[in-house]
């Protein structure tokens, strides 16, 4: 099967507007007797599910927590991006467009990035209109601020809970919805596989998570917006519950996966303090415009740091190594968040790693303090202030900007980063590839569409900051709405769609076939058991950096774990009742899968790009001697997998990826 | 650290309950309390017993999942924290700790430490929203200015992350806090105005139909709410239904 990108024919910046002009629309009247299922409630499903209801489909909508404001949008801490130009600094959607495509290292498609900045400017309109209080200046207009990697301030934010505030937006409009009766909302039901019929998708087989019932719900379109699969590595800035069933389950009933290698490494994470940790907090990258970050130059002051005969305070100037300073002079801390991250990695794999398990750098705010207690005692015009003066005025400003996440660390660590360096080390945040979709966010499969984090369209090799939010609600809000239209206009005859069919019997039959064996498979490991143990090859050898001997070793490793946990695990508990180990067993299965595929997919990608540290492809001279070497020559595609049974067995496909209105060019942060 | 925990251990909603001790051992100072009770949990499962159920999610204190009542007290005895950032450092060796689901009429509970907490969801639906079309046709985000004050506030009171340690910590389980810092929000914005009347009257109508009780100026549950949300948004969701009644 070849695969259709649809882009729009016509000049970059028309695409969308001539797509709109011209696609088929449904009467309102029809859209009563349409339904839609959308499984997942954070920014994508939640603003689709508003936005389908509003336009008059029946939406049905299924969430595995007990509310859809609890999506894992909610953490999202910096901001959101939009191209309005309000600040007169030369932005614009072209722009947008433009540092996002090179931001994701020339490895997402040109169309579907240019129509999310188009619509960027309407998202801050509407979220306005709900309600969301975003950041104001003195005379009542919004603020912005700027983020990595660009030159302009275009990030829209409310405090540092932007995501939880436009989630909350999303939730609000969904609740309107609900009232109204034209969202059927489906709290704690997860979804455990999608059902065909002649070949489109027309319904689903969930879960409830209370009672344990198997439902089979039937619609004219699924949508399936269940975000990352970052959870893959056991360890990540996830929330517990991510999961990539949803996405696994219509990859083996025929969607492609597209790049799974494709992960983002956030380099300003609290380190791992042991083995019980369960999950790792990522702290704001903006701590990066006044944090410099070190670790000793001497392997013996290394030492004496682990062993609490030093401490970093005692280390002057000279006996520090501010290596990303050192490395990229001409953005020393503010490089972009896969430059910083590998250069933490090499310095600690380099036995420089300054905690008990060797795996965390400073993130030193010192300097910053003085600096800016120095200035503020220039205005205040204090003569010859003593240093704890300036160390006081200088405290008070860092804890105005940072004072929450400070706090953060505080409570975590039990450490006073005012007075001490914080210790940060990069981990899996966000994940780049996902399930395959066409313009018009479509699937290999007629009639099931995926969103936002979910799939893997707009973002690249990597993200910049303050673009996830954007995405999620771009393609929910403004994208979907129009294209399922498309589809659904050759389905107002259809009627509705039963669901005591041979299909719905045939996939329910296998959903609680499985169910049946976890409970009564009497083991002796547990679920955590091997989802840590998945976790750690994932991170040694599909982590930020790769070679070919250690990936062909993952896929045969991760094989072996897979059928050790099919004879051996253990699921307490019965079938039908509230069963969290049973939800949390069949998600580490697909984790299981998965993390076969992700290694297939980066021993076949032999290149550097993104995060993702090829160590077979590095620069050999030059200016960017060491430095990550991209291959667009062989490499400028997306990768599409087949399902075919096994993981080991998927089959690639490539989209060509065209670039016609940027230039594919090295990035350097020298 | 050693440690005795007495859980609240209840198979369904209609079973009965009772509290069941456990010993854990090496717990580390470092460990999240959700952590120490992954390892509780790890411990009863290598038993092949069921494990303790309990409600969690993002482990980063924003969700609002973690529900624990810790000795008496939501969340346990940290202040301005939710569970999942509660650390065991906070706890001594050989402590005894009690774990209990919240307790409400409107949170009944589902399983151990699990309750329900939809009975906030019902409010919201009868009205804790702005009826605005989402397809994008909206007016520019900058054509009604609003002061950073009143947007500042307004933030203060979204900041509720809907947990229900007010309600929970509450002698009446009142959820006044919770409502009045949804209505407050909305209060506060212009975009807010045109359906204020009706908002307050049915979000407040929806909260007494569910069962929660008043609020009595005890203030226990702006002292446990992890995100400081303040007694003010219940002043002013009163100000707000007086207004509305007399309009209406």
């Amino acid at each position: 099967m070849a695969l259709d990108s649809k882009i729009p024919k016509g000049p970059l910046k028309d695409k969308w507007t001539d797509y709109k002009n011209h696609i088929d629309l449904v009467n309102p009247a029809n859209k009563r007797n349409i339904d839609v299922i959308v499984v997942g409630t954070g920014l994508a499903g939640g603003s689709a599910s508003a936005t389908l209801a509003e336009l008059g489909y029946n939406v049905k909508a299924f969430a595995y927590q007990d509310s859809p404001r609890r999506a894992h949008s909610i953490a999202a801490q910096g901001g959101i991006n939009a191209a309005k130009n309000y600040q007169g600094d030369g932005d614009s959607f072209y722009r947008l467009f433009y540092d996002t495509v090179k931001g994701g290292d020339y490895r997402s498609r040109e169309a579907n990035v240019y129509r999310l900045a188009e619509v960027s400017a309407n998202i801050i309109d509407q979220c306005v209109a709900q309600g969301v209080p975003f950041a104001r200046d003195y005379g009542g207009l919004l603020d912005n601020r700027s983020f990595g990697g660009v030159l302009v301030s275009r990030t829209f934010y409310a405090k540092g809970q932007t995501g939880q505030q436009l989630l909350l937006g999303a939730y609000s409009a969904m609740n309107r919805q609900i009232a109204r009766g034209k969202i059927e909302m489906f709290n704690r039901h997860e979804m455990l596989d999608v059902v065909k019929v002649d070949g489109k998708a027309r319904g689903i087989i969930a879960r409830n998570l209370v009672t344990g019932e198997i439902e089979r719900h039937s619609a004219h379109a699924v949508v399936i917006a269940t975000g990352g699969y970052g959870n893959v590595y056991f360890l990540s800035t996830n929330a517990m519950g991510s999961n990539a069933t949803a996405a696994w389950k219509i990859h083996k009933k025929g969607a492609f996966f597209a790049n799974p290698c494709y992960t983002q490494i956030h380099p300003t994470c609290i380190p791992r303090s042991g083995d019980y940790q369960s999950k790792l907090t990522l702290m704001s990258e903006s701590l990066r415009n006044d944090g410099r970050i070190w670790v000793p130059k001497n392997l013996d002051d290394v030492k004496a740091i682990k062993e609490g005969r030093k401490k970093p305070t005692d280390l002057s100037e000279n006996e520090r190594d501010y290596y990303l300073e050192r490395r990229y002079p001409a953005f020393g801390n503010l490089v972009p968040r896969d430059v910083a991250s590998r250069a933490a990695k090499e310095r600690c794999d380099a036995g420089y790693g300054v905690n008990a398990t060797g795996e965390a750098v400073y993130l030193d705010f010192a300097s910053a303090i003085t600096r800016y207690g120095t200035e503020k005692a220039k205005i205040q015009n204090i003569s010859n202030p003593s240093e704890a003066k300036i160390y006081e005025l200088g405290q008070a400003i860092v804890e105005a900007k940072y004072g929450n996440l400070f706090q953060m660390y505080n409570k975590i660590v039990d450490e006073d980063p005012y007075k001490t360096p914080m210790m940060i080390y990069p981990a899996v945040h966000y994940t780049m590839g996902g399930v395959w979709v066409d313009y018009n966010l479509m699937t290999t499969v007629e009639g099931l569409y995926c969103l936002g984090e979910a799939n893997f369209s707009d973002h690249g090799a990597n993200r910049l900051g303050a673009s996830a939010l954007m995405q999620g609600l771009s393609d929910g809000y403004f994208v979907l709405p129009y294209t399922i239209g498309d589809y659904l206009s050759n389905d107002i005859r259809t009627g509705k769609i039963p669901t005591d069919t041979k299909e719905f019997e045939q996939a329910e039959k296998e959903v609680t076939a499985r169910i049946d064996f976890f409970v009564n498979n009497k083991g002796q490991h547990s679920v955590d058991y091997y989802h840590k143990k998945l976790g750690k090859i994932m991170w040694e050898k599909c982590g930020m950096s790769r070679n070919e001997k250690g990936l062909i070793e993952a896929m045969a490793e991760i094989k072996a774990l897979r059928e050790d946990f099919w004879k051996n695990v253990t699921v307490p508990g019965i079938s039908n009742e509230m069963n969290p180990e049973l939800e949390k067993a069949g998600r580490v299965a697909d984790f299981l899968e998965l993390g076969e595929l992700f290694a297939k997919d980066a021993l076949d990608r032999n290149e550097s790009c993104g995060g993702h540290f090829r160590e077979e492809s590095i620069e050999l001279d030059g200016l960017q001697k060491g430095e990550a070497k991209r291959n667009d020559k062989d490499f400028a595609y997306v990768a599409a997998w087949e399902y075919k049974g096994e993981p080991a067995n998927a089959v690639l496909h490539k989209e060509e990826l065209e670039f016609n209105d940027i230039e594919l060019k090295q990035r350097s942060y020298k | 650290m050693n440690l005795t925990l007495k859980v609240w251990r209840q198979k369904n909603a209609s079973d009965k309950g009772k509290m069941v001790d456990y010993q854990v051992t090496e717990i580390s100072e470092h460990m999240s309390f959700l952590e120490m009770m992954d390892v509780l949990n790890e411990q009863i499962i290598n038993k092949g017993d069921e494990p303790v159920a309990f409600d969690h999610d993002c482990r980063e204190g924003i969700c609002g999942m973690c529900s624990m009542y810790i000795n008496g007290e939501a969340h346990g005895p940290d202040r301005g924290v939710t569970t999942c950032q509660l650390h065991m450092r906070m706890f001594k060796d050989g402590d005894t700790i009690t774990i209990e689901p919240f307790r409400a009429a409107a949170f009944p509970v589902i399983k151990d430490l699990v309750v329900d907490r939809s009975s906030f969801e019902r409010i919201q639906q009868s009205g804790g929203y702005i009826s605005v079309n989402t397809s994008g046709n909206t007016q520019d985000a900058n054509a009604i200015p609003v002061s950073k004050e009143a947007a500042d506030k307004a933030m203060d009171a979204a900041t509720c992350i809907g947990c229900g340690a007010c309600v929970a910590t509450c002698k009446n389980s009142s959820a006044m806090l919770f409502v009045g810092a949804k209505v407050s929000q909305y209060a506060l914005l212009p975009q807010g105005q045109v359906e204020a009347t009706d908002r307050v009257l049915n979000m407040v109508a929806q909260m007494d139909a569910e069962g929660f009780g008043n609020c009595t100026n005890t203030g226990a549950c702006e002292v446990e709410c992890p995100k400081g949300i303040s007694l003010e948004n219940i002043a002013r969701m009163n100000t707000e239904f007086m207004k509305a009644s007399l309009k209406g």
